[in-house]
């Protein structure tokens, strides 16, 4: 259970290695919080974050979690379960970038990137669900993109896959209406981190550490979407309107 | 594949932590049933929902709502007892025995709490130093118990289990109905003294030297004074005034009683009203308009005992974010932790509207009851405040190395080990709990939180 100032007892972090995931758990660690669990595709690479985040005095431990496996995902939402009780918590971090280059020479790796990034935040987004229905609370913290706020041609694969993620998110927040139990989205800009790792910066580019925090002040006044930086929301208001013909010649990277 | 059950969303009175439960009226006759129905998230009964935090609350479960008349309540005038089931609430009870003549013996600052509520939160009052909690007035009860049989307990039958039930949050089944004594009265006005105190010292001086010549005592903190005005107070104490006191053209009547609410908080409320400049404004006012020392003063039960059941929903005003009550014991010989805790509040510059001290007396036998012989703390903060958060958690240890405890009714942040701290006794009320409910049919949100059931 959260407590009344938000503080969670219980963090399930769905790629636990992800540079804004591990940030947002840092900033919600508080006296509250009992367990953290890290989910990656290969938990030992997650070892040096166990020991880090053990010191806060929760019980942390990192399990096996495979994106492009849906038939695994009800089982392991079902494990997690078992282990630390009521998911209070729950981020969804996971997600591949690639270059658009490299998909529209290998049509598919670019649906594999596809099936990591939304059909597998389908099944798990859903397998959650199902549980924080089940018990009457609990939050689910999606990472989608301003990549699929309006997709752009130099990364259409990876922001297609975060707008069809985004508008799953919307769908199943709404879904859970009036049972206790919330999605939040979260939108952030370019975010310097090892995703993103000699990339060219883009305008009103943020960090793992300001992404958190928007995330964390957004779980504590109960927000649906929140945007990192903020200005991003009525940049996009404008940007989602500008008509082809611009958008198409607009230095956007 | 069933169709998705309908879910309610629940909260305290603090309007923090929501979670959705299935929630269904049931009265004496089907809640065995009802019970049966539990999925593995549990059951729990709910009263009036005046706890603050998640006391009430059982998310994914199954939440009952007892129905209950005061109509039905049995009034022993001559052992002074009354027998009346466990979802009346002590408001309807008072308009059926102030009128004959009787009072409840425990009122807490709200009267809308039912009577099971006020067994399982096992609530005090302003009488605690000299009359212990509710608990304490409890002659027998029903309690169903989880295989839906109802059985009698009191303190002479099956001890344990009555014990484990006061002050027990629910956990041990529902109860039906109870024979709780109650004090004769005379009139429904109360006489009230009233004393200003300039600082901390003075006002602990005061209570200290004067509480036991009154029935009821309780002093009002100005939490946002701080240097020399630190702890300044304004110290309330009273008792049910006799006939004789009452002047000759009230004599007729005396035991008149209709509690009115004046006005309710509009439901939707965007922001909150009660900021830092609100409260602060409040405070200052609420002292400056107290007498530095007046006596003798004639006040009805509801302007005494609940001053704020006099604005409907007053919880509403403290906008979308909620609000978080936070109620503590400090054991006397411990005034220096005191002190620290008033301080460190009055510093933080967090807006507590309502801050209240009170003397405690003796405590009773039951393992969960909050009251033990101290000080008790309990100011309301709107939940939004910044470093709140923080500041409680820092508060806590001061609390709990001073071998304080919280009150589980009011508490909304705390963790399962300052629980285990504060109530040393936890464990043998587990295995009572165990025993009487061994496939946990009894859950809730509070129960999770704080790990009361292992």
């Amino acid at each position: 259970m959260q407590n009344s100032f938000g503080e969670p007892q219980s963090i399930v972090l769905l790629g636990g290695t992800s540079d804004i995931g591990l940030a947002i758990v840092r900033k919600l660690v508080s006296p509250a919080l009992r367990s953290i669990v890290l989910a990656c595709r290969n938990p030992l690479v997650a070892t040096d974050a166990v020991a880090e985040l053990a010191k806060s005095g929760a019980n942390v431990s990192a399990v096996e979690f495979d994106a492009t496996r849906p038939e695994t995902h009800a089982a392991f939402v079902d494990d997690v379960v078992k282990a630390t009780g009521d998911l209070d918590v729950v981020v969804m971090a996971f997600g591949v970038l690639g270059e658009q280059a490299d998909y529209d020479a290998d049509p598919c790796a670019a649906a594999a990137a596809v099936t990591i990034n939304y059909t597998g935040s389908v099944s798990v987004g859903l397998a959650v669900a199902n549980q924080l229905r089940r018990q009457g609370h609990g939050r689910l913290v999606v990472l989608s993109s301003v990549a699929g706020e309006r997709v752009r041609k130099s990364n259409f694969v990876y922001g297609s896959s975060k707008a069809g993620l985004d508008g799953f998110a919307q769908g199943l927040g709404d879904s859970l209406e009036g049972t206790g139990a919330k999605v939040m989205v979260v939108r952030p800009g370019f975010v310097h981190s090892s995703m993103t790792k000699g990339l060219a910066s883009a305008p009103f580019a943020t960090t793992p550490e300001d992404v958190a925090t928007v995330t964390v002040d957004g779980l504590r006044k109960g927000r649906r979407t929140v945007w990192a930086p903020g200005i991003l929301r009525y940049i996009f208001i404008v940007l989602r309107h500008v008509p082809g013909p611009i958008f198409r010649r607009l230095p956007l990277g | 594949m069933s169709s998705p059950v309908q879910l309610s969303r629940l909260t305290g009175w603090g309007r923090t932590a929501a979670s959705g439960a299935r929630l269904l009226a049931v009265s004496s006759g089907n809640v065995a049933e009802a019970v049966a129905g539990a999925n593995d998230r549990g059951a729990l009964v709910r009263g009036l929902g005046r706890s603050y935090g998640d006391a009430a609350q059982n998310g994914g479960g199954l939440v009952l709502r007892l129905a209950g008349s005061a109509g039905e309540a049995v009034l022993d005038a001559t052992n002074h007892e009354v027998t009346v089931g466990g979802g009346v609430s002590i408001d309807d009870l008072l308009r059926v025995l102030v009128p004959q003549g009787f009072f409840v013996p425990v009122t807490a600052g709200t009267r809308f709490v039912t009577i099971g509520g006020a067994i399982a939160s096992d609530i005090h009052g302003k009488n605690h130093h000299g009359d212990g909690s509710f608990g304490n007035h409890v002659r027998r009860l029903s309690l169903l118990i989880a295989d839906g049989t109802v059985i009698q307990i009191s303190p002479t039958e099956r001890p344990e289990l009555f014990w484990a039930t006061i002050g027990g949050m629910g956990l041990t089944g529902i109860v039906i109905d109870a024979t709780v004594h109650v004090l004769p009265i005379e009139t429904s006005r109360c006489i009230v003294d009233t004393t200003r105190a300039h600082d901390l010292d003075h006002i602990l001086t005061l209570m200290e030297e004067g509480d036991h010549r009154y029935r009821y005592a309780v002093a009002w903190i100005d939490l946002m004074a701080k240097g020399r005005h630190l702890g300044r107070s304004v110290l309330s104490r009273g008792d049910h005034a006799t006939l004789e006191q009452l002047p000759e053209s009230d004599r007729d009547g005396a035991r008149s009683y209709h509690p009115k609410i004046l006005a309710s908080v509009p439901p939707i409320v965007p922001i909150s009203a009660l900021n830092r400049l609100t409260i602060k404004a409040f405070n200052e006012m609420w002292f400056r308009k107290s007498p530095q020392y007046r006596t003798g003063e004639l006040q009805s039960i509801p302007q005494y005992f609940h001053p704020l059941d006099m604005v409907g929903a007053w919880n509403l005003t403290y906008g979308p974010h909620g609000f978080v009550q936070y109620q503590i014991l400090i054991p006397f010989g411990e005034e220096n932790s005191l002190r620290r805790i008033v301080e460190r509040l009055a510093s933080s510059g967090a807006a507590s509207f309502v801050t209240v001290l009170k003397r405690f007396g003796t405590s009773n036998p039951a393992p969960l009851s909050f009251p033990a012989p101290g000080w008790t703390l309990t100011l309301d903060i709107p939940a939004g405040t910044r470093g709140l958060a923080a500041m409680l958690h820092e508060l806590d240890v001061v609390v709990l190395d001073a071998g304080g405890r919280h009150y589980m009714a009011k508490d909304s942040h705390t963790t399962p080990t300052a629980i285990k701290r504060g109530y040393p006794r936890l464990a043998e009320w587990q295995a009572v709990r165990d025993e009487i409910d061994p496939e946990r049919v009894w859950q809730s949100d509070l129960a999770r939180r704080l790990e009361l059931i292992n």
